[in-house]
């Protein structure tokens, strides 16, 4: 076998695998912790989300587009789940009302999971904040 | 070396059907496990149905109240309407507007006195073709097939303000500033928060909603409930028997800009 300018192509590619895996390195090889979430009394009484916890993991943010477009578009504002219970549709009143814990629950994994740039809470009220709080992000007042 | 075009690709072929067949792929490609579940989805049970809400306003009950705003003000209470203490920045969902502005096609320097400079009550006229919903160009703003209600899904809107445009009777207000924030002298632009409705936020247009959040609990608009004099009447257009139909029957009413073809939703007895 026969490689042109071998010297060059494999000091290349060790710099290129060098600079790929940085972040390992950088890193040390170890895990930066896994955030633990906080129930609160309500949700923890209630013993179940709306769907089992499993699900509520993996597609909640499915659930939740879903439950957007239902109650807004269609006005279907009761939801039947699979447990055979029926709560209203509202992130606002149904969500937040048991996890009115925001920072200790949505907050703490969507940090750590690097998914902290959705705009919920531009419009819609989280339970956790006052009014003093928005004071702050009115740019042109 | 017999490692040639023919031999490669017969790897490259073998190699591609082993990844699909592969478990990671079945699992990327299968479809999602949400449908199979057996949640549903139904209107709520008791929430007010109609099949073309419509408002009369009752324009000799409105006018002897000077000053009332009790329509108003609940409204914006609940929908959480900023008041940014300007004019040309004005959040409008319920509002007053002088007869020669409400029904500029009908103003004469001979009319009724007791019409010419007083302020009527306008807010969106809920068309049956709005113009609004046609120039949307993201069908944030849509009529309700079940009901006729011309509302808002905030989540779709990009604030481009075709909406705006489109409208003739001025119906929307473009958020200009975020609502959340505060004035030069340091007072909120919502002084009361309704905390069972969102805010908006900068950048997007909002209008009145006929209540459908009430109507789904089955409760009659704000501004209806609110007003203690009798003038607001909501009901269904489409049923003979609805409270607006006897009203509209028995009294001569007129409509704003009929001759645009917007057919509006709202009606004014004068």
């Amino acid at each position: 076998m026969m490689l042109y300018d071998a010297g060059k192509i494999i000091a290349g590619l060790v710099i290129f695998a060098a600079f790929f895996t940085v972040p390992f390195w950088y890193g040390g090889g170890k895990t930066s912790e896994m955030p633990k979430l906080e129930l609160t009394a309500q949700a923890r009484q209630a013993g179940q989300c709306v769907e089992p916890k499993e699900r509520m993991r993996q597609d909640h943010m499915q659930l939740l587009d879903d439950w957007r477009d239902a109650a807004v578009r269609d006005g279907n504002r009761t939801y039947t789940s699979s447990t055979g219970k029926s709560y209203t549709v509202s992130l606002q009143n149904t969500c937040m009302d048991c996890h009115s814990n925001k920072d200790k629950f949505c907050d703490r994994c969507h940090g750590y999971m690097g998914v902290s740039q959705l705009y919920c809470w531009d419009c819609h009220l989280d339970p956790t904040e006052e009014k003093t709080v928005w004071a702050s992000t009115d740019g042109n007042s | 070396m017999g490692f040639d075009r023919r031999e490669f690709i017969k790897i490259a072929g073998i190699s591609a059907l082993a990844g699909l067949g592969s478990r990671a792929a079945f699992e990327l490609l299968q479809p999602g496990e949400l449908e199979a579940t057996s949640a549903s989805y139904a209107a709520n049970q008791g929430a007010l149905n109609a099949k073309r809400w419509a408002m009369v306003i009752d324009m000799q009950k409105c006018l002897p109240q000077e000053g009332c705003k009790d329509c108003m003000h609940r409204c914006h209470r609940l929908h959480n309407v900023p008041d940014f203490g300007n004019a040309k920045d004005e959040i409008k969902w319920i509002w007053k507007e002088a007869f020669a502005h409400a029904f500029p096609e009908q103003e004469s320097e001979y009319l009724a006195e007791r019409l010419h400079h007083e302020p009527f009550v306008v807010l969106c006229n809920h068309c049956a073709n709005p113009p609004c919903v046609r120039v949307c160009p993201t069908k944030a703003t849509f009529k309700r097939k079940q009901d006729g209600i011309v509302t808002m899904d905030m989540h779709r809107c990009i604030g481009c303000r075709f909406c705006m445009a489109a409208c003739p009777y001025g119906s929307r207000s473009f958020n200009w500033r975020d609502p959340r924030g505060r004035n030069a002298q340091g007072e909120p632009f919502l002084e009361e928060i309704n905390r069972e409705y969102p805010t908006r936020n900068k950048g997007v247009v909002e209008k009145c909603n006929f209540c459908v959040e009430r109507l789904a609990q089955g409760k009659n608009p704000a501004c209806v409930e609110a007003c203690r004099h009798g003038a607001l009447v909501f009901g269904d257009l489409a049923d003979d028997h609805s409270e607006v139909r006897e009203i509209l029957r028995e009294h001569y009413t007129i409509r704003r800009k009929p001759e645009l073809g917007t057919d509006p939703s709202v009606f004014y007895i004068v």
